[in-house]
């Protein structure tokens, strides 16, 4: 893959323009954690009305494709039933960002679902799509 | 600091044709590794002496005594002798094979700590640690009822020693600290720093991860108490390292890990131990890896560490005024002629890992991250650099091109 491909328009618009950016008051779910390997830090907001996203916001500090994948991934579960929210995998959110990526940078991509499903949750999940290493 | 003057010009451009990994590409171009300080490359003669090992004399130290586990014993022994010269030991006595820094560092704070730190003692760390010299500390300190203390480093990223002697005050037992920075590349006054503690009644403790490789370390100039390194920061292969210590405390220290070969007697209910080192080596040792580690010190003793010392820092001084001349990009550490062979940088605006996938693309290796170091780079107030380091193979070509690769990364977040 070349680095134009790697750094798709995309994902530099979400990273310099990343969406649902902020923290929400008294959001119903929130959840935060952060990636040893790098220092990157999440944090999702959540607003829920019958059962539905009805707000999110983001924040933290991050690479591109942490950030990215966090942006795009927030885009992707408003409006969503939880039920639908939990059904997100790592390969949607691999497909959303349209990149290969090696074990390493896997993390980055990977971080804010994991966030968001531990939120969801309430308690650590092992690695989204763990299971199907 | 062996501070003698090189006696002729190395020709490294011949010395990075030893390494077979430069004869592969990356991302379809020729290699350029500046992450020496994660760990080395390994020339060629290691490779071969780690294969001649398995193939010729691969047997168990100290227990065989049939020919090959004679050569094979030997030559592990005479491995120790090399690295007692190495450091300038009194005796090979004084060395102790180990997994690497880590383990060496561990050794100390277990065998050592748990018999002489108590409730109320205090550990004196610093705030530029690499985390392997952090968490065996704060286990200990844990276990034992002890607190932690930490000096300082300034805004030019040196130790600030200005309130050292208020620092060694009360019961302070051992001051552990790093000889040469991992991410800052600033070498410590140790030997001041051990004078010091010393007077106070405290020993000191060296992580010696970068400081041997890159400078040469004399412990009785230093008078450390401990000292910790690596082989395969230093052309050896992983999983084998060293700990210094005067003999007195490794005579006193209790074993820290039971098993075969550390023993003098056993019974079922107690046993008593072998002389030291042989004491602290429990279990069948890393033979093939220290062997070859030998003869990656062979290899470096024929280049010889001042000129080691004087290449990688020419090579750091070029990055610092490479990195200076671009744009929002910020190196962290003391000024040049003060930096040993490692530079960390941010760019403004763009983190750390998205410079390294964009320097990877371009063939060259660079660590992103906090490197291991999460405590400095909060005081430092970023969540992570980017760290260029290097050693006997790279090139002032490599600076130019990671120049040339970060001016590139600051282009593609332009647009």
């Amino acid at each position: 893959m070349s680095l134009d491909d790697f750094y798709r328009q995309t994902i530099l618009d979400h990273y310099q323009n990343p969406r649902n950016w902020g923290t929400l008051e008294e959001p119903d779910i929130t959840a935060q954690d952060s990636n040893p390997l790098c220092g990157d830090e999440i944090r999702i907001d959540l607003k829920v009305k019958e059962g539905r996203v009805e707000a999110v916001r983001f924040s933290g500090k991050g690479c591109s494709i942490s950030r990215a994948a966090a942006s795009m991934l927030t885009e992707a579960i408003e409006g969503k039933t939880i039920e639908e929210v939990k059904q997100i995998t790592r390969d949607d959110v691999l497909d959303m960002l349209g990149i290969e990526l090696g074990p390493v940078r896997l993390k980055c991509a990977l971080l804010a679902l994991k966030t968001l499903k531990v939120g969801i949750y309430g308690v650590q999940q092992s690695w989204p799509g763990e299971e199907e290493e | 600091m062996k501070a003698l003057a090189p006696e002729r010009r190395v020709d490294f451009a011949a010395i990075r044709r030893d390494f077979p990994i430069f004869e592969q590409k990356a991302h379809g171009k020729p290699l350029i590794y500046l992450d020496s300080t994660a760990t080395t490359q390994k020339p060629r003669v290691v490779l071969e002496t780690l294969d001649r090992y398995y193939r010729t004399i691969n047997s168990n130290i100290h227990r065989g005594v049939y020919a090959i586990a004679e050569e094979a014993t030997g030559q592990y022994e005479a491995v120790r002798g090399k690295i007692a010269r190495l450091v300038n030991a009194r005796s090979a006595h004084e060395i102790v094979f180990t997994r690497g820094t880590t383990e060496s560092i561990n050794l100390v704070a277990n065998a050592w700590g748990r018999k002489n730190i108590g409730a109320g003692d205090v550990i004196l760390l610093t705030e530029m640690e690499h985390h392997s010299n952090l968490v065996p500390w704060q286990l200990i300190a844990e276990e034992r009822g002890a607190t932690i203390r930490t000096i300082p480093i300034d805004g030019q990223g040196r130790l600030d020693l200005s309130g050292l002697d208020r620092l060694l005050e009360g019961r302070v037992r051992i001051v552990s600290l790093t000889h040469m920075s991992n991410v800052l590349g600033t070498i410590n006054p140790v030997a001041e720093i051990t004078r010091r503690a010393h007077r106070a009644g405290a020993l000191v403790c060296v992580d010696a991860a970068q400081s041997v490789p890159h400078l040469g370390v004399d412990v009785r100039e230093l008078d450390c108490d401990f000292l910790a390194f690596s082989g395969h920061k230093m052309l050896g292969p992983t999983g084998i390292g060293a700990l210094y210590a005067k003999r007195a405390h490794l005579e006193a220290m209790p074993p820290f890990l039971g098993g075969g070969e550390m023993i003098r007697q056993v019974t079922l209910t107690g046993s008593s131990w072998n002389d030291v080192p042989w004491k602290f080596e429990a279990g069948t040792m890393n033979i093939a890896d220290t062997i070859a580690f030998g003869a990656a010190l062979d290899y470096l003793e024929a280049i010889g560490y001042a000129a080691i010392a004087e290449h990688t820092h020419a090579l750091a001084a070029r990055t610092m005024a490479a990195l200076a001349g671009i744009p929002g990009v910020v190196v962290y550490g003391p000024p040049a002629e003060e930096h040993g062979g490692i530079v960390s940088f941010a760019l403004e605006d763009i983190h750390a890992h998205d410079v390294a996938t964009v320097l990877d693309h371009e063939g060259i290796a660079v660590r992103a991250g906090h490197h291991c170091a999460m405590p400095l780079h909060e005081k430092l107030g970023v969540a992570a650099t980017t760290r260029a380091s290097f050693y006997v193979y790279n090139l002032p070509s490599d600076v130019d091109a990671l120049e040339e690769g970060v001016r590139k990364a600051k282009q593609i977040f332009r647009r």
